[in-house]
């Protein structure tokens, strides 16, 4: 089970989270727009990286925000956890 | 050489040390018609049906570790059909046609053992969704049929079906003709067979690249083992997909997830069929071993550790033991991981790629080693001649931008 530092809360024990898919996915901006490609690449393709991963996750049995964790898919070990809307280089450092 | 009664006999006499190595172990060539990256059960099927079907036979299967040491060697067996919708039945049946034979035409046990596949019902909402895929199934020849909790116990004698169960049994669904097989034979008889028939079975070999030329058409892959060219490139590599692809530039619809099981130490015969129950999240079966065989659900979070939470595993043995009281004391004796490659629909994906020569088969997630069989078949038709079989044909990569996806997810049929 991952220990989870929740940016509001602090550490956590994994079964208190939701995990929510691949972090600062962009939404297309004019959906409506946009041809059948592009949105099926925001809906659907995913990098899916051996190694650090940007991801959301929420803190459902907690305060219930979303955040975003940096974690390392190879070792399971959690790089860096930030606050959501903050963009990944800036909370966590090189990576 | 040929296993027979005969051959056994004759090399019991001998100690039993005449045994040919099962599959030869060459040096890659320089090129070959088509290269399948991945050595698990639905790349090692793929290459045999190339050279037994399609006469392709300068085949080589580059394998990065051990022949089955992936999802192959790690699941637990469960064998069935019954899927929801029409191209997912088509598919899974397929291969379902194909087991009950293979054995034979491997010259391999596989120990195929189609003893029955049970699909519990422990609310309204399951026997809803339970029935609806029992006359799907039945509209399309798949053999399926409801029982009440009473038929259901006279098939399964260890289910609890009393009222004070935790999770009460309302019915369930059985196919009979599902089961299990031996994982690590359908690799092994697969990589026999191919081998004996051409192929080259290549171990220890990681794809670090594919090659491209200036139309863009693959010739060949980046190896541990050096370069090696191809016409065609078959990718079979399951978690491990998105990291190949991406060699070649394409992103997939896919993320990596820890599933794990687990098995208890070996006892006498006690369980005689496949018991799935999708609301609480667990299955089990006993091995020819003796062992009971659990498996919990996906973790969360995508992951190539081959690890996972010990929560997931505590779920599924708490579930198995309060709907099979008798187990509450079998002590557990080994758990591991492997790393599917779970897509939105959780439907797999049989597909052209985009870039000349190259394809990939991936996506069969926590439920693709029943389809071992009918996925290499389908494949290595799509390899040899250029385009999809129908049954895979609706498999695409293209219906993530067409929208005609095949929502097994949301069909809540069971994964595995
Ligand atoms: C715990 C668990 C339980 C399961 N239970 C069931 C079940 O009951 N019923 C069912 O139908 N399915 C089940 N599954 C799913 C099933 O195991 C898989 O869908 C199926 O085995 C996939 O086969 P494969 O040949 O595609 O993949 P794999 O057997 O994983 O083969 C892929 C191979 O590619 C190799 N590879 C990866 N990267 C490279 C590279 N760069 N170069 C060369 N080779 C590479 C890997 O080493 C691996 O051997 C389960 C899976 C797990 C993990
Ligand atoms: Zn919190």
């Amino acid at each position: 089970m991952l220990l989870i530092e929740c940016p509001h809360c602090g550490p956590r024990a994994e079964i208190e989270f939701r995990y929510s898919g691949e972090a600062h996915m962009v939404r297309p901006a004019a959906a409506a727009a946009c041809d059948d490609a592009t949105w099926a690449a925001y809906l659907y393709l995913r990098d899916n990286v051996r190694g650090e991963h940007a991801e959301r996750w929420r803190h459902t049995h907690g305060c219930g925000q979303f955040f975003n964790v940096v974690r390392d898919t190879l070792t399971d070990r959690v790089v860096t956890t930030y606050p959501a809307g903050h963009a990944r280089s800036a909370a966590g450092g090189e990576i | 050489m040929k296993f027979s009664g005969l051959a056994l006999l004759r090399q019991s006499l001998g100690g039993h040390r005449g045994w040919d190595r099962q599959w030869r172990s060459p040096e890659p060539k320089a090129a070959y018609d088509v290269v399948i990256v991945g050595g698990g059960g639905h790349g090692l099927a793929t290459a045999y049906y190339l050279a037994s079907v399609h006469g392709v036979t300068n085949v080589a299967v580059l394998e990065r570790g051990w022949i089955g040491g992936g999802n192959t060697g790690r699941n637990t067996t469960v064998i069935r059909s019954n899927y929801l919708f029409d191209e997912s039945a088509a598919l899974y049946n397929h291969a379902l046609d194909l087991w009950p034979g293979l054995s034979a035409e491997l010259n391999y046990n596989l120990m195929f053992s189609p003893r029955g596949v049970m699909l519990l019902a422990h609310t309204l909402h399951d026997v809803h969704i339970t029935k609806r895929h029992v006359h799907s199934n039945r509209l399309h020849g798949i053999d399926n049929v409801w029982l009440d909790p009473v038929e259901a116990k006279a098939f399964c004698p260890p289910l609890d079906i009393s009222e004070r169960a935790r999770y009460p049994i309302l019915g369930a669904a059985l196919q009979k003709s599902g089961g299990t097989a031996r994982h690590d034979a359908v690799a092994w008889g697969y990589a026999r067979a191919a081998s004996a028939l051409g192929v080259d079975i290549i171990e220890n070999c990681a794809v670090l690249g594919i090659g491209r030329d200036a139309t863009g058409s693959v010739v060949g892959v980046e190896t541990s083992r050096g370069p090696i060219g191809a016409r065609k490139i078959g990718v079979v590599a399951a978690g491990a997909t998105s990291t190949i692809m991406d060699m070649a530039g394409v992103r997939m619809p896919l993320e990596s997830h820890p599933l794990q099981a687990l098995v208890s130490e070996p006892v006498k015969p006690c369980f005689p069929c496949v018991v799935m129950s999708n609301t609480v999240h667990a299955y089990i079966s006993q091995s020819d071993k003796g062992e009971l065989v659990i498996g919990a659900g996906a973790d969360q979070y995508p992951s190539y550790s081959q690890t996972g939470g010990v929560h997931q595993l505590t779920l599924a043995v708490e579930a198995i033991c309060e709907m099979f009281p008798m187990f509450g004391r079998m002590r557990m004796l080994r758990s591991w991981g492997g790393t599917v490659d779970l897509t939105p629909d959780r439907s797999p994906i049989l597909s052209d790629t985009g870039i000349a020569g190259l394809y990939v088969n991936c996506g069969w997630g926590t439920g693709g080693f029943k389809a071992t069989p009918g996925s290499g078949h389908l494949f290595a038709h799509h390899l040899a001649t250029g385009s999809a079989h129908p049954i895979a044909a609706p498999f695409s990569l293209d219906r993530y931008t067409t929208g005609r996806l095949i929502d097994e997810a949301a069909a809540a049929a069971v994964a595995h």
